[in-house]
Parts: C-alpha cells; structure tokens; sequence
C-alpha cells in the first residue's frame, strides 16, 4: 500500500479534492437542485483563477477570493439572462457564455495565456507563517468548503431556498405558489458560479499559477465528484447530500492520484476522467440490472418446474378424458 | 366593487393564429362571479373550459378583452404575481406538489403566498408554522400530519391532491380553480377529495369555478351551472331554474343551444351514475 499511497500524495489529493468540491458544489446547485446544464462552469472556473491570480499579483489575496465570487456571480447573471429573458435554451446558454468567457479571461490576465504567483502572499502563504505545520492548507481549505457547505445547506432550507428547490422538481407547482420561476434559476445560477469561481480563485493561490486552459472539462470532473457523493452518501436531507458532495470530489482526487502512481500518464488524466465518469453514472442502473438479471436467474428454475408440471397436468386431463 | 369577485368581459384567444391549426379556443367570453359564487362548468371535448382556466391564471395572455379580479386589472398581469390570490387544481396530481420535497416544505411553499415581507425569504420553518401545517393536515383525516418529513412523492395520488387542495387554500384565495381534479382518483378518494373541497369553500365562503364531465356533480356542486361549447358560455342557469333542471334537461338544452349533440364521451358514460 505505500507504495501505491504516501501521506504526502493523499494529503495534496485531499487538499485538492476539497478546492475543487466547490465546483462540485455548485454543480450540485445548478444540476441536481434547479435540474439545469450549467455548462459555462470551465469558463467560469478560470475567470475565477484569472481574477484571483491578478488581485495576488497586486497584492490582495483576500479581496482576491471575494471578488471571485462576484465575477461568478456576473457571469451565473449573463448565463441565467440569456435563459430566462432571451429564450436562449439552457446548455446553449452555458455554451455561449462558456465561449465568450475565454476572449474575457484573457483579458483579466492581461492578454497572456499564463500568469505566475511564486513569492507572493496568498492565504496559504499565510496560513503557513501563522498556523505552521504541515497541515495549514489542508486546514484552511477544509475550513473555507465546511463554511461555505454549511452556509449553502443553511440557505437552501430557508423560505427562498425552498422555492428554489421546487423550481427544479417541479415549475407548474412553482408557478401556482406565486413564486417567479425566472427569479429562482437566476439566483440559484449566480450562487453555483459564485462557488465555481471561488473554487478557481483558491487553485490560482493553492498552486501558484494561472493558465488559460485550466477549466477545460472542468465539469466533467465535478459531475463525477457529485455523482460519486450522491452515488455513496446518497440522499436525505441537505446537509448530508452536501457533505456526500465535498466527500465525493476528495474520494475522485484521491482515485486520480492512485490512478497516476499506477503510471497512468499525466496526459490520459482527461480520459481518466471521462471513464470514472461513465462509470460512476452507468454505476445505479448496472445495480438494477444486476438485480434484475439475479431475480430472473432464481425463479427461473422455479418457473420451469411450474411449466412440467403444467404440461403434465394438461397431458394427463387429456388422457383422462374418454 | 359592485360585489363581483371575477369579471371577463369579450375575452378571446386563438392558438396558432394563421396556420391551417388556428383554434379559436375562446370567443369573445363573458362572465361574471359574484363574491361567494361556486360555478361548475360541462362542456364538449375542446370546448374551452381549461382555455378559460388558462387565461385567468395567465399561462398566456389573452388576445382580446378583459379580465377583473376584485376589482383589479389581471389581464396582463404575470402569472406568478396573479398566482398570490388564484388557487388552481390540475386533474392531474402529481402537477400541484414538489415530489422531492417533504409534506412540510410543500407546505411551507404555500404558506409563503401569504407573506409579503421580503425577510420572510430568509426565514426558515418554525415550531409555530409546523404547528399550523400540522393543525390542517390533521383536517384531511389522512394521516398526512404524522408523515411530514416524508417526501410527497410517496404519497397516493388522492393524498397528493387533498395536499395541493390544502395548500391552493392555506391562505384564503380571492378564486379557487378546480380543473376536473378528482377525475384521476379512483372514486371513495375522488368522493372524499370532493367532500373537503365542498367544507373549506363553503366555510370560507371562497368563490370557486370547478370544471367536472359529471353532469350530477355539474348539478349538485355550486350555486351555478355553466355550459360551454367551441369557446363560448352557452348556458348559465341558477337558483329555481337550476333547482328544477334534471341531467337529461341540461343534455337537450345543450343541444338546442350549440346546435349539435353533446360530444363528450366521458360525460355520456358519467350519465348513468
């Protein structure tokens, strides 16, 4: 086992997986509570690192994270507009602004495709001076999801988060209890990006580093995070289904890293993804097929009995009679 | 406001207007509700009764005319705003609730029709509101009161509806829409579910339209009977003429005034009951 897992390796994979469980998260808002196809999330999650990796740069990593949000939260707004008052359909809308997020990030990074962060302060340089220890990002970033976990159960539970809920499970309803259906998707979205871009900020400070191309697939990785917490936490009340999704993207990094000490190149990690993916979808309905298959097999020898015994039956009415 | 509750005056809509499927779902409509009125509605197939239904709770806006509620101008109105004093039931139940959500949160959904304040979004259900929720649960008699962190897509479809009735008129509705919603249920639910809808709109007096394809219920339900055929209220008959009219009288009558035989199967197959 140690060779395949070190501390170390689990550490950064867990540090990772709780980073990146924000964009879980916020797909989670978008895909499994609102029932919509947020696909600007990769967009989005670079506007976040790009935003973050320039206010570090200028020396303001805290601001940084918060103004992360408010770009998420900007770019949930032009992708929930284009929805609800332009009758642009949903996963063309994300498309759309997916692309045009690309020119926009860009720009924030001052048109060059890569930005670096060595020596400059970042919450996790501080957390190393002031907390100390080996575990002080592991610590932070724990401490930053729980409190934007809790957060998020606390708010889908009250009286906006409720209507927000029915909105995806069913609209009609949503309608007749006086509730603006187009008002309920718009903030839902700007909450999910606001994560997502979150999510993006503390990589760029996690990792030092900002590149254009850092949230391509980045939603087929949170989708596979989601649905391996729904697929093993699965549900009940919020909070458990939340914590399932933070549980979830640590348990995808932690396969990833496995995955890359198994000499899985660095380049098939995409393909890596997809697979898990698949997998973790098709996963539920394999079960019930299995299940299925299982039942078929035990009553079929039952069954057969069942039909001798009838032919018999009927063969001898036949000969009884005259 | 003169005592009117609903009042439409030459309402008309015509889908898919200039293709060869152009329906005139409703002509020139007129029709007023006195507060307190309870009107049910027959018809032909296609005959326009959830076209009605439609443009009052504004799934579209109507091409011509004009719709009052208690006094106020609803007719282009958005549909979640007019949704805050309309109560409607689908014939279908599972349209009225959230499946996911539990008896609890459904309710407290409802309840929000009634608060204006815009810190109300923010509050959570309290021991007082669950109280209440489960003070009128217990007035359906179905147990639903002791089940309220079930999610509702557990429940029967003659719970759910008695649910969503519940909760169209958790707070007092200026109209109360029913939409054939008992013709799903199998028939002691539909009778028990018709038996509610009867106590809480008489004992809150709310003025009501409830369309049926039961010509008994059409007679026995309400002070009012109205007849429709190919978007028009061609009968409306009340008090002694109403008292005196027997299901086949309301059959020969429809066919004097639409000019053709009643063409609702369901309504031919419900005579006999």
């Amino acid at each position: 086992m140690g060779s395949i897992m070190t501390i170390g390796i689990a550490q950064s994979a867990l540090e990772l997986g709780l980073i990146y469980s924000l964009v879980a998260l916020a797909l989670f808002l978008s895909f499994s509570i609102l029932n919509i196809a947020d696909l600007s999330t990769d967009g989005c999650f670079t506007l976040g690192c790009a935003v973050c990796a320039v206010l570090t740069i200028a020396g303001h990593p805290v601001l940084g994270l918060f103004a992360t949000m408010g770009a998420g939260v900007l770019s949930g707004f032009v992708t929930a507009f284009l929805q609800t008052q332009m009758g642009i359909e949903s996963i063309l809308a994300g498309i759309i602004v997916n692309t045009g997020l690309y020119t926009i990030n860009i720009a924030v990074m001052g048109f060059s495709s890569n930005l670096n962060l060595f020596g400059c302060d970042s919450i996790f340089t501080w957390g190393k001076e002031h907390i100390g220890g080996g575990f002080s990002t592991l610590l932070i970033s724990a401490v930053i999801v729980l409190a934007v976990g809790f957060l998020v159960s606390l708010f889908l539970n009250t009286r906006l988060g409720l209507s927000i809920r029915a909105t995806g499970d069913n609209p009609d309803m949503v309608r007749a209890s006086s509730i603006n259906t187009k008002l309920m998707i718009t903030i839902g979205l700007c909450l999910a990006n606001a994560l997502t871009g979150l999510s993006g900020g503390l990589l760029a400070q996690y990792q030092r580093s900002c590149d254009i191309n850092l949230g391509t697939g980045m939603v087929t990785i949170a989708l596979a995070s989601l649905i391996i917490g729904e697929t093993l936490i699965g549900k009940g009340s919020m909070r458990r289904r939340i914590l399932g999704v933070i549980l979830g993207s640590c348990l995808y990094r932690l396969i990833v890293a496995v995955a890359l000490r198994l000499n899985v190149p660095p380049e098939s990690l995409k393909l890596v993804s997809a697979i898990i993916v698949a997998a973790a979808i098709a996963l539920p309905y394999l079960k019930r097929q299995f299940a299925f298959y299982q039942t078929k097999r035990a009553s079929r020898a039952e069954n057969q009995r069942f039909i001798l015994e009838i032919i018999e039956r009927d063969s001898g009415d036949r000969r009884s009679k005259p | 406001m003169s005592g009117n509750m609903l009042i439409m005056k030459n309402v008309t809509k015509t889908f898919n207007r200039g293709t060869v499927n152009e329906k005139c779902a409703l002509r020139e409509v007129c029709l007023e509700l006195k507060k307190g009125d309870f009107a049910t509605i027959v018809g032909s197939n296609g005959a326009g009764k959830s076209t009605l239904f439609n443009a009052i709770t504004g799934v579209f806006y109507v091409d011509k005319g004009l719709i009052l509620l208690d006094g106020e101008d609803i007719t282009y109105r958005k549909d979640y705003a007019r949704s805050k004093i309309i109560g409607h039931l689908f014939q279908d139940p599972l349209r009225g609730t959230a499946p996911h959500m539990t008896i609890e949160e459904n309710m407290a959904l409802a309840y929000l029709r009634s608060s204006t304040e815009k810190h109300a979004y923010f509050s959570h259900i309290n021991s007082e509101d669950k109280k209440k929720f489960r003070e009128q649960l217990s007035l359906l008699q179905m147990g639903l009161e002791d089940r309220m962190k079930q999610p509702v897509g557990l429940l029967s479809g003659g719970q759910r509806q008695a649910l969503t009735l519940l909760m169209a008129t958790l707070v007092t509705p200026k109209i109360l829409l029913l939409d054939e919603h008992t013709a799903a249920l199998d028939p002691s639910t539909a009778e028990k579910v018709l038996q509610l809808t009867k106590e809480i709109v008489e004992e809150r007096q709310i003025t009501c339209l409830m369309v049926t394809h039961n010509m008994h219920q059409a007679l026995e339900m309400g002070n009012r009977t109205l007849m429709m055929d190919s978007g028009n209220i061609i009968l409306d008959i009340s008090g002694e003429e109403r008292k005196n009219m027997t299901v086949d009288g309301l059959l020969e009558q429809f066919a004097i005034n639409a000019g053709k035989e009643l063409d609702n199967d369901r309504i031919l197959l419900s005579k006999e009951e």
